[in-house]
């Protein structure tokens, strides 16, 4: 099974793997690339959205997006 | 000589000191407008250096050619050459940020992708320096074949560095593709242009290499913003161009973004120094408390609060000494001019309306200093984060909710701060249920109708009936807010798909020239653009209140009789006496049949139509209907009695009621009764489609809700 990053519920790193769904493209630009290395640094109140850091800089991301990211 | 001056193009990502450096290159030579039909804004300027003259355009933040938004949108099309507002650049400036070069340099590529003349400006803000950057500029200059210049874009020394650079430009343009794809990538870009591109399309020559590469990431044609023929064979080439990659086992929609990135990587490796990677740094720290689960939203409140109260009280002996000025003046000019119809337009249609618009500017300017202040320094995006959970669930955006709450105070401010917002539909959402927030204007009104009607009574020993009732009354603002956002959100198109990828930029000290020129221009559009629409509705308020002008002996005739006869009995002033034959009075008297239901007669239809200048007016209108001669505007207590003892000559019980009270604050509460918000609503939306729908929606809200009120409130 694979695993997604809207599935962390906590701070950790973790290894992209690929990326789907309509909003690929638009995340792979910001540098969400297949086989990069980002952080998660944080879960906004409810839970969503959540901030992530990765090729030295910070990202907010909603469920949906967060979602479309396989990770491992 | 070249007469026409060159032109220039600043493009970059949003928060790489794009916008600071166009500051320091046009100092105050600068123009911002709207382009027409679109709610982007354009800001261009000029300079002169060593007697050569320069035309410089700033365009929208983006973070890629493959435009998500209209501003990205806007930003392409200009720079190949097909947005029929803007010349092809000769020059452009590509402005990356320092430390965080490999995102930026995302964007810097496509752009050399078009063959234009391009400089690399690398911004090197002290962040990048906090953080041990170190960026060889030669080097990189070298692995991306254009000219790089190192500039602090705050000092104003980089403006002379950058002028120079520009002045000196001599440099071939960038070849496409030059960021070594693979060969399948290769092929299937080919493949595209040749197939698709050129036979079928209009796609300026420029944009080939960009245009194949989106198609083929995307897989889809976008459709109306260049002509194209036979569909059919373009969707077949672009899955041809795919099968090419796949073949050669390559992901099709992410092998253009890998290996521009695999490139990038390869070119910043060597010329970047990093020395301090991976420690924490101050961002990270203060991050951890501002974006807190629990201490985030408790910052984010107090903020607002802070910022809330400071307008208020900051904002209010402007306003007061803005009133004053224009009621001397106003006072002055009718001393001055010879009495009648000139000096009556002057005073109570021009000044007034002018008075009305100008009254707003501190409110406007206060707010914005703090918008601006917050965006600068970054936290605007903080705050977005932690509310975005909240404000989803209602359909709104995370950036929505400082704009809200400055719709307490005033919601043309709020509106026009919602240019935070990136996504067109939340956008919009957010401007369509501002103006339920309870905002200032509609105070004196709650007022006197509580002062009026709701008993002074105490409940639950601390407060009082009327403190609760003006408390739901603010509730009852909000509540209808998020439902109507609520609603909105299950009708509205989608539109275009923004996701909410949302960069958290390094904090840094706001650019006090770049806040200082936005507070400035957002004080200088409402004055002049909302002002203009505001004035001419103000002088026809004024014209339909004071004409037909009545003939006053049979005014006096009346009055005369009205005392013999009664002598407890109102005397009727003239103003009262013309207000109520004018255009006004016979509105109010004609739309009496069909406001009776909601508990209001004709007086109350008087001010309902005054009161579209501007709420408050209300109170004044009042006033003159109920003859009070020379009263304060803020002093209601003889309004009140007069009003308590309204008798309906048909009935004998009195006009107002308990039900009458509350349905007409539900109809204060909900009706689109403000010119002015009118105005600006048509100035940030570029079209009268919006506030049109505004107004009829949020009235037709207001009267049948005060409809069930009357109706239920009166059978109790």
């Amino acid at each position: 099974m694979s695993l997604k990053l809207s599935d962390i519920k906590k701070p950790t790193r973790v290894k992209v793997t690929s990326i789907n769904g309509e909003d690929a493209v638009r995340i792979l630009e910001m540098g969400i690339t297949p086989g990069i290395e980002l952080e998660v640094l944080r879960l906004a109140p409810l839970g969503f959205p959540i901030e992530i850091k990765v090729r030295g800089y910070m990202l907010s991301l909603r469920e949906s997006e967060a979602n479309s990211i396989e990770i491992e | 000589m070249n007469t026409t001056p060159k032109t220039i193009a600043l493009v970059g990502n949003p928060n790489t000191g794009k916008s600071t450096l166009f500051n320091t290159l046009t100092g105050l030579r600068q123009k911002i407008g709207n382009y027409p039909g679109i709610t982007v804004e354009r800001k261009t300027g000029s300079f002169t250096f060593e007697g050569t003259k320069y035309s410089i355009i700033d365009l929208p933040g983006a973070y890629s050619l493959n435009f998500k938004k209209i501003d990205e949108r806007i930003a392409y099309e200009t720079l190949i050459g097909t947005f029929e507002y803007e010349a092809t650049p000769d020059l452009v400036l590509i402005v990356v940020d320092a430390s965080n070069l490999d995102r930026n340099l995302y964007l810097a590529t496509q752009v050399m992708d078009l063959n234009l003349p391009t400089i690399l400006v690398l911004n090197m803000e002290d962040v990048a320096k906090e953080r041990g950057i170190t960026v060889n500029t030669e080097q990189l200059s070298e692995e991306l074949g254009v000219p790089v210049v190192s500039i602090s874009a705050k000092s104003a020394k980089s403006a002379d560095v950058v002028k120079q650079a520009i002045h000196n430009f001599d440099a071939p343009s960038p070849q496409p593709l030059f960021w070594q794809p693979s060969l399948a990538l290769r092929k299937a870009v080919t493949h595209v242009i040749d197939r698709w591109l050129k036979p079928h399309t209009q796609v300026p020559e420029k944009a080939y290499y960009i245009e194949a590469l989106r198609l083929i990431s995307e897989n889809e044609i976008k459709d109306g913003y260049y002509k194209f023929d036979q569909i059919e064979i373009g969707k077949q080439i672009i899955e041809e161009g795919r099968e090419i990659l796949e073949k050669s086992n390559e992901n099709s929609t992410a092998a253009e973004v890998l290996q521009r990135y695999n490139f990038i990587g390869d070119c910043t490796q060597p010329s970047t120094i990093k020395t301090k990677n991976g420690e924490r740094t101050l961002t990270d720290k203060i991050d951890a408390v501002v974006t807190h689960r629990i201490f985030g939203p408790i910052i984010f409140t107090l903020i607002l609060l802070f910022m809330f109260q400071t307008i208020f009280t900051w904002a209010e002996p402007f306003m007061d000494l803005i009133d004053l000025l224009f009621i001397t003046t106003g006072e002055w000019l009718s001393a001055t001019l010879p009495p009648g119809m000139l000096s009556d337009l002057l005073v109570n249609g021009v000044v007034a309306g002018l008075g009305g618009v100008i009254v707003f500017l501190p409110q406007i300017v206060f707010l914005f200093f703090f918008i601006y202040v917050l965006e600068g320094t970054g936290y605007m995006a903080r705050a977005a984060f932690v509310m975005d959970g909240f404000m989803t669930k209602v359909g709104l955006h995370g950036r929505s909710v400082a704009p809200l709450i400055s719709g307490f105070a005033c919601a043309i401010p709020g509106i026009m701060a919602t240019r935070t917002i990136e996504n067109w539909r939340d956008r919009i959402i957010t401007i369509m249920v501002l103006p339920f927030m309870a905002c200032s204007a509609r105070l004196p009104v709650y007022a006197l109708m509580i002062a009026a009607f709701i008993p002074v009574k105490r409940v639950l020993g601390i407060f009082t009936l009327q403190g609760i009732t003006f408390f739901a009354l603010y509730i009852f603002g909000i509540v209808t807010a998020l439902v109507a956002a609520f609603v909105m959100k299950r009708f509205f198109p989608p539109g275009e798909r923004t996701p909410f990828i949302m960069e958290l930029p390094s904090y840094k000290m706001p650019t006090w020239s770049v806040v200082f020129h936005n507070v400035f221009d957002r004080g200088r559009i409402f004055v002049t653009e909302a002002g203009k629409i505001i004035i001419a509705i103000s002088i026809i308020l004024w014209f339909l209140a004071s004409f037909p002008k009545v003939d006053m002996t049979e005014f006096n005739n009346q009055a005369e009789s009205t005392n013999v006869e009664n002598a407890t009995a109102n005397i009727e002033t003239a103003a009262s006496y013309q207000l109520k034959h004018s255009y006004a009075g016979k509105f109010g008297q004609m739309i009496e049949p069909a406001i009776r239901p909601l508990g209001f007669d004709w007086k109350i239809g008087i001010s309902l139509l005054t009161s579209f200048a501007a709420r408050e007016v209300m109170v004044g209108t009042l006033n003159t209907i109920y003859s009070i001669e020379a009263a304060d505007d803020d002093d209601i207590s003889t309004l009140k009695e007069k009003l308590k003892n309204d008798i309906n000559p048909v009935t004998g019980k009195p006009v107002y009621t308990i039900a009458t009270a509350i349905s007409l604050m539900i109809f204060f509460a909900l009706a689109m009764q403000c010119v002015s918000t009118i105005a600006i609503v048509r100035r940030e939306t570029n079209s009268w489609k919006w506030p049109l729908a505004m107004f009829s929606y949020m009235t037709a809200l207001a009267y049948i809700c005060s409809l069930i009120a009357f109706q239920i409130g009166s059978r109790l």
